[in-house]
């Protein structure tokens, strides 16, 4: 039994164990904090900052997937500053990119009031689906660059390193050594990836062809040459 | 298979292989020297070679503005197009060079292997509208008769501490003299030498003001096998050109000031890291660095010179660490902090050119001594690179506690016998000032007070006929261009921010932009990672709060 300590979230007194997150020590207590990028099974790098909490004393927004709960902390997860900045990041996700396969994000959405049409005229990262190998798609028009896909690929789990970033800021987009092909780069096709995706940016090509309304028996023999079985 | 010769590849690189990744930066300048630009075989040559997975060395040329992975001409003529410049019309110059060449911005002109580009600030606001020449990794001049290789840049001032050897071209070790603070240095203890940098009140002149001793405390005591002194010479903040001046015309002052530091907290290697738009910078304090060493100085302390390679964002520290790593400038979560865990996870002090050449005269003087320059809150020496619509733009020295008024009268006041209409404090980072603010005592005690950053010691200044829209418009291009894109809020606000300020330089705000703008600043100030982020809106709120009625159209 490790040590323990006390600190105060929300009004509420809350005792965790030290080393403990300020995410883990809220959601431990039935606090909500929303995340986004965070992912258990991920190095959290605090990127999208929709976890951000105000702790007295400090001037900046405290990211709680990263920071450690310490003694006698007094943390708001819901003060002005912190609804502003998780409604204001919503929003611009919102101009910036397609939340249709983002169903948790809508939710966050409609609890925080946040608008879909706050910022008019807005460019929007737009990309071609890229379809280009039989295991998985890539639509990084609905990418919110969480760099799971990446961080799984490299250190996280797979050593493979076959998808990095393009450009930067804004401009930002995960991508392969000079545009290749899945086939042409060290995917392995583990299907990690695709499995810590939040957005449907990265897709199983099976659901992303049933989506588009092709039936199993057409999907199971697509691009494998064998023949359709001829019915009985 | 492949239409570049590789063969001259490989001997360009060899150097590098040893160090793997870390090596991934020097040898892709090295590349792209050759090539005028990176392609596809080149770079996977590069991967091969340092070890590399090729997906990572594509993240990294795309990362840094400097690198090209489409044809681009050997020769680059770069425009600056930030504020300062802006205001000498830099925007005609790069349309007068294009039509010249009979180019688009970003094109290339196969025959004279030449390609013409906007750039962020080149760090010559005292020689507007800035131009810079390259031709691999030299700077030339054969392209625009107007440049001189080595800019030079007015000096002056109340004091002449810091640029006492300022203003005249490189101060040769001869004419600098033995690193005489060097020696009383290490006839102190390392503690001892600690104890008069903090006794001395030196802070960061990088922007960020954080007390140098400290982090030299906090370095001595930490554990580690290897520590790094690292000079941040990343100088890119808009409007700031006053390391560059101190690098070019004494390297010898900040150079000391590195191996003051070594010796007091145990550092065996330095790193000097320039930004990619100073080339001419490296061949001076390469020069420096030889005549240091064969005088015994450096004596085991090893100084590597490391050339960025266009990105403001690695003049952060942790992005700085990154990209001597050989990876995409992206900030670290801070803690741990660099003290530490700095540059390969070891204790590292960073510490900007002006820092660094703060430390000699405190140990020469004493800190005592040192403490009677300025004010008891803010000692020291304080350089100020004034530029825009001033009669003599150019680099000042004078004692913490000068007012703004003497500073611009030192400058020659506002050009053409105009009014003041503002002054942009601390550099695109920063806020603007008005008339109001004219004796206002230039210290982080009397600043603070009235809500302006000193920032890195930029004063630019714009007469009463300015368009301020289009100064607000020029900071939020800026920012939106050298956002990494790693955090949310600054990836995305940064974007938003330089969209609306568009439209309202253009004429076309929509209802709501002011409130828009404010949301989208005050999230990217209380949430983002890093500096850079957290500073991307705060000459913007800064104008919101003097001109709230330039946000909104008149008619």
């Amino acid at each position: 039994m490790s040590d323990n300590l006390t600190l105060v979230i929300d009004g509420q007194e809350i005792s965790v164990e030290q080393g403990k997150t300020l995410l883990e020590a809220a959601r431990e207590n039935g606090i909500d904090i929303p995340t986004i990028c965070f992912h258990e099974a991920t190095t959290a790098n605090a990127l999208c900052r929709i976890c951000v909490v105000e702790v007295e004393g400090m001037r900046l927004l405290q990211p709680a997937c990263i920071v450690k709960a310490a003694a006698n902390m007094k943390v708001q997860t819901r003060s002005d500053k912190v609804v502003r900045s998780r409604k204001t990041i919503l929003e611009m996700l919102a101009s910036t990119m397609d939340l249709s396969d983002a169903p948790e994000i809508l939710t966050m959405m409609d609890e925080y009031g946040a608008s879909h049409e706050r910022f008019p005229d807005a460019e929007r990262r737009e990309s071609d689906i890229k379809d280009d190998n039989p295991m998985y798609i890539r639509d990084y028009s609905k990418c919110l660059l969480c760099w799971r896909c990446v961080q799984v690929c490299a250190d996280d789990a797979q050593y493979t390193y076959a998808i990095n970033f393009e450009g930067r800021g804004y401009e930002s987009q995960i991508g392969t050594f000079f545009d290749k092909t899945i086939p042409e780069t060290t995917c392995v096709m583990c299907g990690q990836c695709v499995g810590v995706c939040p957005t449907g940016a990265l897709k199983p090509k099976r659901q992303f062809l049933l989506e588009q309304g092709k039936t199993p028996s057409e999907i199971s023999v697509m691009n494998t040459g064998r023949k359709q079985r001829k019915p009985r | 298979m492949s239409d570049f010769d590789l063969t001259l590849l490989k001997p360009a690189i060899e150097k590098f292989i040893p160090m793997g990744r870390p090596g991934l930066l020097p040898a892709l300048h090295a590349a792209q020297n050759i090539y005028g630009w990176l392609p596809e075989p080149v770079a996977a040559e590069v991967a091969k070679s340092l070890r590399v997975p090729l997906a990572d060395v594509h993240g990294v040329i795309e990362f840094y503005s400097m690198y090209y992975n489409t044809p681009t001409g050997r020769n680059v003529i770069r425009v600056c197009t930030d504020p300062a410049c802006g205001l000498r019309d830099s925007d005609g110059m790069l349309k007068k060079l294009c039509l010249q060449y009979k180019l688009e911005p970003h094109q290339t002109h196969p025959e004279l292997d030449l390609t013409i580009e906007p750039s962020p600030c080149l760090g010559l606001c005292d020689q507007v509208p800035a131009v810079l020449v390259t031709n691999g990794n030299q700077a030339i001049e054969e392209f625009t008769s107007t440049k001189t290789y080595r800019p030079k840049s007015p000096v002056g001032g109340t004091l002449r501490l810091l640029t006492k050897n300022c203003g005249g071209g490189a101060t040769s070790l001869r004419k600098y003299g033995e690193y005489a603070a060097l020696k009383k240095a290490k006839s102190l203890s390392r503690e001892e030498v600690v104890e008069e940098i903090k006794a001395s009140g030196l802070v960061g002149r990088g922007g960020a003001a954080f007390p140098t001793g400290i982090k030299w405390e906090g370095a001595l005591k930490a554990e580690g096998d290897v520590k790094y002194v690292i000079c941040n010479a990343d100088e890119s903040e808009p409007g700031t050109f006053k390391d560059r001046i101190l690098m070019l015309d004494d390297p010898h002052l900040m150079i000391e000031g590195m191996c003051i530091a070594a010796y007091a907290i145990g550092a065996a290697k330095g790193c000097i890291y320039v930004r990619g738009e100073y080339p001419y910078i490296v061949p001076v304090l390469e020069n420096a660095l030889n005549e240091a060493g064969r005088a015994g100085y450096l004596d085991g302390f090893e100084i590597e010179i490391r050339v960025g390679a266009g990105a403001y964002i690695c003049g952060e520290e942790t992005a700085l660490f990154e990209s001597i790593e050989g990876k995409r400038g992206f900030p670290r979560v801070k803690p741990p902090f660099p003290t530490t865990y700095g540059v390969f996870g070891m204790p590292t002090v960073i510490n900007n050119v002006e820092t660094l050449s703060n430390v000699p005269l405190i140990i020469s003087m004493g800190s005592a001594e040192y403490r009677k320059i300025g004010t008891e809150k803010s000692p020291g020496p304080k350089l100020f690179c004034v530029s825009g619509d001033v009669v003599e733009p150019g680099l000042y020295e004078v004692a913490f506690g000068a007012s703004l008024r003497e500073v611009l009268d030192m400058a020659g006041g506002v050009t053409n016998g105009r009014n003041l209409k503002s002054v942009l404090f601390g550099g695109a980072a920063g806020a603007f000032a008005t008339s109001d603010h004219l004796d206002v005592k230039m210290t982080f005690e009397d600043l603070r007070a009235v809500g302006l950053p000193l920032g890195s010691g930029v004063v630019m200044v714009f007469d009463e006929t300015r368009n301020m829209r289009d100064v607000l418009k020029r900071l939020g291009k800026f920012f939106a261009h050298e956002s990494c894109g790693k955090c949310y809020p600054c990836q995305m606000g940064t974007q938003r921010q330089m969209e609306i300020l568009d439209r309202i330089a253009d004429g076309k705000s929509r209802e709501g932009d002011l409130v828009r703008l404010q949301d989208v600043g005050w999230t990217m100030t209380d949430a983002s990672l890093c500096g850079l982020g957290q500073t991307a809106a705060s000459a913007v709120l800064s104008a919101i709060k003097l001109w709230p009625e330039i946000f909104v159209d008149s008619e």
